[in-house]
């Protein structure tokens, strides 16, 4: 259960985030902006609300995973792990440099606190599955989140492990779907049929519960909701805004994956800082 | 003397003692736990032992995911399954970061037989060797198949091995000493040196045999680590032969052949170099000797190669 303070908290939190996220991108360079803005609310809630976590030892054997199988969004994950502080913030400028602990997407072995090395769409829902029945085998009690993209649910692995999930009985794997309805050149309808996705996904087998992936309090239920799911795997389907947040990525396929001018990041970060100081009063 | 048996069978019985010895085992495969003899892990600990179904990629993923949590699962599918249609995830989720996951492909080969192209790996070497990371292990026979299954569950990073369903006669006693990166000389002899790896070390000793008595003299090595070559041992036999010789049961392209060349392409001139294995085409159905000899691969053939090849050095 979560006050209306703590939700207003959560809220800063997320808006702190998308600036964090576009901060670390900067200008004049291509990065992932549209995807890891849309997952920026579903990445606070899970790693300020819902999960057990202790930053200073990230390596803490009972700790809750997060699994981003959307790889690409993994500014998101930085910009959490980061505030809280498992590796420096100043670190966060250093994305994709050269040397850098934070590759362009998530590496297990570079990153402290990134749980899987994805970047390939489609093997994370696997690899948390594998996740979940270790901690069958090794009779530990944490929990598995893992996140998706929906255009990711266009590769066929993500459906041979949403049969194994269901298969395994693994209620202590909740998957996320970030729906922001697009893909990198277009939108997800395209090449593919998603829809009706929540149907689908509960044919297979899962608890299913579609929110609005932008609305703190629906996303820190839905997530409440998926505890209670004891024999069967959670999906939350979180329906976004790619580029949430920056009046001109919103809802845009451009942005997927793209440089932005100086101009256009000078009027990003006021617009985000603008946010920043709505929720703050 | 034992009989000649299938590595895959050694493997069987080897992970069902490993399985009692080591709780961090566990054990996955896809709808084939009964031709990789994973079945005697399933019966014994089945609540270590997952069958996901036909669903390869899915399943080498869920070991990643298992290896990062501190197990060491084996993932079980024949030989072109477990490489070709899982690539990609080997490579990212667990060649990338070092993950302990054991991949073996079972009946690997032109000895997988009737089933044709399909099912016959020839190129699964190829893509596993390419990988950072990745250690390749083709044992020889039942002993060493039994030590490489142990090895592996103390290796600390991913490694693919290669069984087969073909029986093979017996080659090491029990006081081998199967080490990873670790050739051995099975048969002295500088003339020729073959080094072998696999079903074809067997048939390299016996093709040695038939050379002795055309008066060549026939060295044999097994090379049952093929990454990381045992470089200093392929360096030093080729140095004092006069016609190096790889035998594979795999595509000449990407294989032990390739890794030899490469390997003696950068030391100075060596002996020449001979690669047998099957050269860039395609399996068919038949029956596994068959197979064999059609593509040279049988004793006969081995013999026929090396001697056609050496007279104009001699």
């Amino acid at each position: 259960m979560t006050s209306q303070s703590q939700i207003n908290a959560l809220r800063r939190q997320a808006a702190e985030m998308r600036w964090r996220i576009v901060c670390m991108m900067g200008p004049n360079k291509a990065h992932h902006f549209g995807g890891s803005l849309s997952a920026a609310d579903i990445v606070t809630a899970l790693y300020f609300y819902k999960m057990r976590y202790d930053a200073a030892n990230p390596k803490w054997p009972d700790r809750d995973r997060f699994v981003m199988s959307k790889g690409h969004s993994v500014p998101a994950q930085y910009a959490a792990l980061a505030k809280l502080g498992v590796f420096p913030l100043e670190e966060l400028a250093t994305l994709k440099y050269l040397g850098s602990r934070l590759q362009g997407h998530p590496a297990m072995h570079y990153t402290p606190g990134i749980e899987a090395c994805t970047g390939a769409l489609g093997e994370g829902l696997s690899f948390a599955n594998g996740v979940a029945l270790a901690a069958r085998v090794m009779e530990r009690s944490y929990r598995v989140y893992c996140l998706l993209g929906d255009g990711e649910l266009h590769e066929g692995q993500v459906w041979e492990a949403a049969m194994t999930s269901v298969k395994q009985c693994l209620g202590n794997l909740v998957a996320i779907i970030d729906r922001n309805r697009l893909k990198a050149m277009d939108a997800t309808e395209c090449g593919k049929i998603l829809e009706p996705l929540a149907p689908r996904w509960a044919s297979i087998g899962w608890a299913v519960k579609e929110v609005d992936g932008h609305d703190m309090a629906a996303l820190c239920d839905a997530l409440d909701w998926a505890d209670g799911q004891v024999n069967q795997p959670s999906m939350i389907i979180a329906h976004t805004v790619k580029g949430k947040g920056v009046s001109f990525m919103a809802g845009q396929a451009g942005f997927h994956n793209a440089p932005i001018t100086e101009e256009q990041y000078r009027q990003a970060v006021a617009e985000l800082e603008l946010a920043l100081k709505e929720q703050a009063q | 003397m034992r009989d000649s048996t299938e590595t895959r069978f050694a493997y069987g019985e080897a992970l069902l003692e490993l399985g009692e010895q080591r709780p961090e085992v566990v054990v996955l495969d896809a709808d084939l736990y009964k031709s990789t003899r994973t079945v005697l892990f399933r019966d014994a600990f089945p609540d270590r032992f997952f069958d996901v179904g036909i669903s390869e990629a899915d399943m080498v993923s869920t070991a990643a995911g298992m290896a990062a949590c501190g197990l060491i699962p084996y993932c079980n599918s024949f030989a072109m399954f477990i490489t070709g249609i899982c690539y990609m995830p080997i490579r990212t989720q667990i060649a990338y970061p070092s993950l302990p996951v054991k991949l073996v492909g079972s009946s690997y080969g032109l000895t997988q037989g009737p089933d044709g192209a399909s099912h016959q790996s020839l190129e699964d070497i190829a893509l596993m060797r390419g990988l950072p990371n990745m250690t390749i292990i083709s044992p020889a026979d039942d002993i060493e198949t039994r030590q490489a299954t142990f090895a592996l569950a103390d290796w600390p990073g991913p490694a693919y091995m290669r069984l087969g369903r073909y029986p093979t006669p017996p080659i090491f006693d029990a006081d081998h000493h199967f080490e990873i990166g670790k050739a051995k000389w099975l048969r002295k002899g500088s003339e020729a040196v073959i080094a072998a790896t696999g079903h074809m070390v067997a048939k390299a000793l016996a093709a040695a045999e038939d050379l002795a008595h055309d008066g060549v003299e026939a060295g044999v090595i097994n090379v049952s680590t093929i990454k990381p070559l045992d470089e200093a041992l392929i360096k030093d036999a080729a140095a004092r032969a006069v016609l190096f010789v790889t035998v594979e049961e795999h595509s000449i392209i990407g294989g032990l052949g390739s890794a030899v060349a490469e390997c003696l392409a950068e030391t100075r001139p060596a002996a020449p170099l001979l690669r047998l294995g099957v050269r860039d085409c395609f399996g068919e159905s038949g029956l596994a000797d068959e197979l064999l000899e059609k593509h040279g691969l049988q004793p006969k053939g081995i013999r026929a190669s090396v001697l056609q090849r050496l007279a104009p050095l001699s």
